[in-house]
């Protein structure tokens, strides 16, 4: 079922208003990771917005389905859309990172509505993905599991272990994606530590691979529908993005992973979006 | 005095040692740019090793070159050597004895905005429980170029604990740095205070508030942690009181150091200045350390109890 122009409007009109609070948010903290939250807006955007199962009014609903940003630098793009859908209040935005505040530089699930598990050191969450989504199976309960990787965050050893570990257990309740961006800190994915072709390294362990266009809310909506559908085997999506989408100055440069904006760069920014 | 944070020492002074010695090579985990070893990676690149966001593969391939004679230094967040690669150090490393430098930085809350999942307040309790591990933790710029230069020329494994946030210059081109040997920067008679880290500077401004009280404190800084310093913290104790202060949990650091050789050797009464075993937040590092009572003013604060005691 694809998306409706409604529907594509509706979404494209959110993830603009994500890409803005992104931009205040690490502005108004003055540090902060601008160009991976921006890559991953529209995912985000559409996971929330059109597909998973929660309810701001009870985070804590067992049966809703499950979100791991396991690339948890790129909380601020989590913590718009959790506040645009109404888990907290937009107001705690702007306290990002700031001392006593409710926003964590990374996310801490027991001080966040919303948010299912606590991330920040990377290659970890898609092991937390596999431990809901074996509960799930155990509980006979049908929520699904979705968790976001970041590209260079696939170098970590464990993101393998676990990629194993999903195949095994036949987690077709596990959709993960990776925010294809190209770029980590230092550089390139290939000139970094270059992880090779990523489709083959999933179909290798196991895993149903699809790719898209990360910045297409269709392509993005019907990729989670196939996932949904496959038996046997997880889903990884690999979604082809840029990073700092949206803001031209930022885009597919990596100094502007770990950034904060300028005042003026900001209001540029904004203006772009 | 200008502020330089020791992680900068640390690029700078591995850039002149690069020059200077053929066999050090060095590693990073994507972050040469905060650990500051991208100053040797443009200078020296053939010697320089991106290993990626891949930590545990960083101490495992530092191991091999050691063993291969190579001199390397390892450097990554604190957070992620001692904590994801811990077993690698352990059993790759330390175990065998090699000839390893792991200068890991962002170490303690001074991180600052990352958070807790990026602030190692535990790293010196972990090293130091490993044998044959050195543990460095140092106070200043200056200090951190002469325990970078000390530990190549030490063969084995070493720890040195770097930070982020750029802190005020301490010592000048006189002091001495040796490894194993902890420093007295202020005689005093009624109360120690050793102190490690940028904790060092804190306690010596709280000595010259205690003396406006009429307290003689006696200032000591531990920057080798382990080989501990046994004979100057048994002179510390001559003076009946001890109050240890470190960007640490106050579990496993300088504190339980301390305890440790004075309740085998002198029991004095002590308080341990530290987190108190609990997790940092984001936050502006000056605010944190004043939301974690460390400052000059909370030692002084300790120092006065201890002395009503
Ligand atoms: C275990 C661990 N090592 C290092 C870091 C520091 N770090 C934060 S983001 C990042 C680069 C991430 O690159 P990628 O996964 O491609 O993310 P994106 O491009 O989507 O921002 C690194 C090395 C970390 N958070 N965790
Ligand atoms: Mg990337």
């Amino acid at each position: 079922m694809s998306l409706s122009q409604e529907q594509i409007d509706e979404l494209t009109e959110k993830a603009r208003l994500i890409r803005r609070h992104i931009i205040n948010m690490i502005t108004e903290a003055g540090s902060g990771h601008p160009g991976g939250s921006l890559s991953c807006a529209d995912i985000l955007t559409t996971l929330y917005f059109h597909v998973l199962k929660v309810d701001p009014k009870n985070p804590k609903w067992a049966e809703r389905d499950r979100f791991v940003l396991s690339k948890g630098h790129a909380a601020p793009a989590l913590y718009a859309v959790l506040a645009e859908k109404g888990f907290f209040p937009k107001e705690e935005l702007l306290k990002l990172r700031k001392t006593n505040a409710m926003l964590q530089g990374h996310p801490d699930m027991n001080g966040t509505p919303g948010l299912d598990i606590s991330t920040g050191s990377l290659g970890q969450g898609l092991s937390a993905a596999n431990g809901m989504a074996l509960a799930a199976k155990l509980d006979k309960k049908d929520y699904r599991v979705y968790v976001l990787l970041g590209d260079g965050e696939i170098e970590e050893g464990q993101v393998w272990e676990a990629a194993m570990c999903a195949a095994h257990y036949n987690l077709d309740n596990l959709t993960a994606f990776v925010d294809n961006n190209g770029l980590q800190i230092d550089g390139p994915i290939d000139k970094v530590m270059s992880p090779g072709i990523i489709q083959d390294k999933f179909k290798a362990f196991g895993w149903n691979v699809i790719d898209i266009d990360g910045h297409d809310f269709s392509q993005i909506a019907s990729a989670i529908e196939q996932a949904n559908n496959t038996r046997g085997k997880p889903t990884v999506i690999v979604a082809k993005t840029i990073k700092g989408r949206g803001v031209p100055f930022m885009e597919n440069e990596a100094g502007w992973h770990g950034k904060a904006p300028s005042r003026q760069q900001a209001s540029e920014a904004l203006r772009a979006i | 005095m200008a502020k330089i944070a020791t992680r900068e020492a640390y690029g700078k002074t591995l850039v002149e040692l690069g020059e200077e010695i053929q066999d050090i090579v060095v590693l990073d985990a994507d972050l040469s740019q905060s650990t500051k070893t991208v100053f040797f990676a443009k200078k020296f690149p053939e010697r320089f090793f991106n290993m990626g966001i891949a930590e545990q593969n960083l101490m495992g391939t530092a191991a091999g070159f050691a063993a291969s004679g190579k001199i390397p230094f390892a450097s990554t967040f604190a957070v992620f050597a001692t904590g994801r690669a811990f077993e690698q150090i352990r059993n790759s490393i330390c175990y065998p004895k090699l000839n390893v430098k792991i200068a890991a930085t962002h170490a303690g809350l001074t991180v600052g905005e990352d958070g807790a999942t990026h602030q190692a307040i535990e790293d010196l309790a972990i090293m130091r429980a490993l044998p044959n591990m050195t543990v460095i933790c140092p106070a200043d710029s200056v200090e951190t170029e002469l325990a970078v230069r000390a530990a190549v020329l030490y063969d084995g494994p070493v720890y040195l604990r770097l930070g982020r946030l750029a802190v005020e210059t301490i010592f000048d081109e006189n002091y001495e740095f040796k490894l194993g040997r902890g420093v007295t920067l202020r005689e005093g008679k009624d109360i120690a205070i050793i102190a490690t880290g940028i904790m060092v500077n804190e306690a010596i401004k709280a000595a010259q508030k205690l003396e406006k009280d009429g307290i003689d404190a006696m200032v000591i800084n531990i920057s080798t942690l382990k080989p501990i310093d046994k004979e100057i913290i048994l002179k510390a104790a001559e003076c009946g009181a001890i109050i240890t202060a470190e960007e640490h949990s106050i579990i496993g650091g300088l504190g339980s150091a301390v305890a440790e050789v004075l309740a085998e050797s002198k029991p004095v009464r002590m308080k341990r200045i530290g987190i108190a075993d609990e997790f940092g937040q984001s936050g502006k590092p000056d605010e944190l350390l004043r939301l974690y009572n460390l400052t000059s003013d909370d030692i002084v604060k300790e120092a006065k109890k201890l002395k009503a005691y």
